[in-house]
């Protein structure tokens, strides 16, 4: 196995997929001529040339619309949305169109259709380049939500997202795409959605985190783990299907949780996740359910005023401090 | 019309097409159905047996039948809230479309549609749509996925004058002209958004010129005249199908009922509705057919047997058909991997 970023991951899956089904097509904005915003397209248009590597005029609706039209007569597109803030530019597309025509149709037709999108919190991208906005999807039934955090899942996730034949938002990171690497294989995989993965095992407290937030969890276990105490990191990686079982069965072994989002605290994946555990574990518990999440405001630019509302590192560790009542 | 890519917004129909006898009968049976259906929902509709809100296409019956007879059964289209008679004039079949309006479990759409949603993927009916431009992206993909499968097929894409200032219908239609797809826009120009006159609503006398601004052709026509809206639409359609991109086709037909049914429309004069009914597309189609001794009494009387038992067959199909069972609402969500 070899180290990559994440990027090179998404690039990868992409590359593999468009070879193995001449069907898939990309479309974006700035995806083809300089290989995307981020670069995490570079080569599709060289290897497979503008019919199905289009870059778009500056219109999200379309991009989202055009997608859905294609899907529902078999081709099966990946559309980029640059950043997931953006969503709210085609949110008509994306909530009345991709996720209700198939149900609302009576089951007649599938909706073979990825949209790629990235989360950017943590870049002074101010409110309207800072998404994570996970939630408003999970909120939607009829699509499901991957949102990986390392290389390998980022990889694999990506190459089943785009064989589903259901409408699937792929939730990338900006700061995940050149910062985390990780070891992916030569061969050929793929990692089926609704399956959690535990990243780090521990018996006293699990943290449940996705995305940026399990690099975060994993370094506020290492953190834990001098004073003693034993996180286990559940990454539920897909929050549509969602892994409910893997999360349960380790809260019914360490009795304490923390779930961890970069979303605003209100009415968000923590506040969801959180409820599930407090209904079908609720005699498991020794404490109740806690979360760490960002300030319920937009997000601000000055990097001390973004630091401050962000979900931290020492958030997570100050909260299984207060769980295992080793408060200071 | 004459596509003309010097002057986009300038083309023109020629209004001469001379169709069989075998056409105009279709054409005027597509129209027929499409009155006598609408005539019969809103009847059940007063009695309490649709629930929810019907958009009646009385008065636009030119327009679906016009363009949906010039397509190819294997082309598609995408339809509106107002949207029963771009089904019917595909080819969908009355009993399920009734059925689907009473919420039955044998509608099109298993009762999860309803009026505004009704959809057949194997006629090539891509959905009706709710929300005001909701199609115009859709539609566009699918002409996007036809070009890309090389398949030869065209969309027809159904909207309202008031779609037109949405965004939905900039973005999709700016993309279909740069891309060259194989889509022709079909503006139902019924004068209202509800409410709110076009006139209020768009500075221009001729919506068509709305085209120049896509760089693709677009064209004016009376619809309530379904051999004109014919000939513009076989045009577009050819157009399309030989792979020079899409057009805008407004057809000006004044809305002859509400919104919706129930509404009074006290926003609305009352000579412009006594004008749109005084100018009945289906009666002024079937004088010319006498007239022009295209079809006579006897001809057309057969065509309109036919299509009363069809509605006949239909409301006694909806009637009794079942309601889905409850559980059924938590089906078809996805398509489940084998």
């Amino acid at each position: 196995m070899r180290e990559i970023t994440y990027a090179q991951a998404i690039n990868e899956a992409l590359h593999e997929e468009m070879q193995n089904d001449p069907l898939v097509v990309c479309l974006g904005e700035d995806i083809g001529v300089i290989g995307g915003n981020f670069g995490v397209t570079k080569g599709l248009l060289t290897e497979f040339g503008r019919d199905r590597v289009r870059d778009t005029p500056i219109s999200e609706d379309a991009i989202v619309g055009l997608s859905l039209g294609a899907a529902l007569v078999g081709v099966r597109p990946v559309a980029e949305i640059m950043f997931s803030t953006f969503l709210g530019c085609c949110m008509d597309e994306i909530l009345n169109q991709v996720a209700a025509i198939r149900y609302m149709s009576g089951g007649q037709c599938s909706i073979p259709l990825v949209i790629r999108t990235a989360n950017s919190l943590g870049r002074s991208g101010a409110a309207q380049h800072s998404g994570r906005t996970e939630g408003w999807i999970m909120h939607t039934p009829g699509i499901k939500v991957v949102i990986p955090s390392t290389p390998y899942d980022a990889k694999g996730l990506l190459k089943t997202a785009i064989r589903d034949p259901n409408p699937v938002i792929f939730f990338e990171h900006a700061i995940a795409y050149y910062s985390i690497k990780g070891l992916v294989p030569e061969e050929e995989y793929s990692i089926p959605l609704g399956v959690a993965d535990i990243k780090r095992e521990g018996k006293d407290l699990t943290i449940v985190a996705y995305s940026v937030m399990v690099k975060k969890a994993l370094e506020a276990a290492e953190i834990l783990a001098k004073d003693g105490i034993e996180a286990e990191v559940v990454d539920p990686r897909t929050l549509a299907p969602l892994d409910m079982e893997t999360i349960l069965n380790s809260v019914k072994k360490t009795h304490r949780v923390i779930v961890a989002s970069e979303e605003c605290e209100t009415a968000g994946v923590c506040a969801e996740i959180g409820f599930r555990i407090s209904n079908e574990a609720f005699d498991y518990l020794d404490m109740p359910v806690e979360r760490v999440a960002t300030a319920d405001v937009p997000v601000p630019y000055s990097p001390p005023l973004e630091k401050y509302m962000m979900a931290k590192t020492e958030d997570i560790v100050g909260r299984a401090r207060k769980l295992m009542g080793r408060e200071e | 019309m004459v596509p003309n890519k010097e002057k986009p917004g300038k083309a023109v129909g020629t209004h001469k097409a001379t169709l069989n006898k075998e056409k105009n009968a279709e054409l005027y049976e597509s129209m027929l159905r499409i009155r006598r259906f609408e005539e019969a929902a809103i009847d059940i509709f007063s009695a309490g047996k649709i629930p929810g809100f019907i958009h009646s296409y009385i008065g636009e019956e030119a327009i679906a039948a016009g363009v949906c007879g010039a397509l190819e059964p294997t082309d598609q289209i995408t339809g509106t809230h107002r949207g029963h008679g771009h089904c019917l004039a595909k080819g969908m079949h009355m009993d399920r479309m009734m059925a689907e309006l009473c919420g039955k479990a044998t509608g099109y759409n298993k009762g999860k549609g309803g009026s505004m949603h009704i959809a057949d993927f194997s006629k090539g009916v891509l959905g009706c749509n709710g929300i005001v431009a909701g199609g115009v992206g859709l539609a566009t993909g699918a002409a996007w996925g036809n070009q890309i499968k090389g398949n030869n097929k065209v969309v027809a894409c159904f909207l309202g004058d008031a779609a037109m200032n949405r965004g939905p219908f900039h973005e999709a239609v700016n993309m279909a002209s740069i891309w060259s797809l194989p889509i022709v826009y079909v503006v139902e120009a019924n004068g209202w958004g509800i409410s709110f006159s076009t006139k209020d609503a768009i500075h221009l006398t001729d919506l068509s010129e709305r085209a120049k601004a896509y760089g693709i052709p677009g064209v004016n026509v009376d619809g309530y005249d379904v051999l004109a809206v014919y000939e513009v639409a076989l045009a577009a359609i050819t157009r399309a199908r030989e792979s020079q991109g899409p057009s805008l086709l407004v057809c000006n037909a004044p809305r002859m009922r509400g919104h919706e049914e129930g509404d009074s429309q006290s926003y609305r004069p009352k000579e412009d509705i006594e004008k749109a009914k005084a100018n009945d597309p289906l009666r002024r189609y079937r004088t010319i057919l006498l007239s022009g001794e295209i079809l006579g009494e006897k001809e057309l009387k057969v065509i309109e047997e036919r299509v009363d038992a069809e509605v006949k067959t239909a409301l006694q199909f909806a009637n009794e058909s079942p309601f889905p069972i409850p559980e059924e609402a938590l089906q078809d969500l996805f398509v489940e991997e084998v």
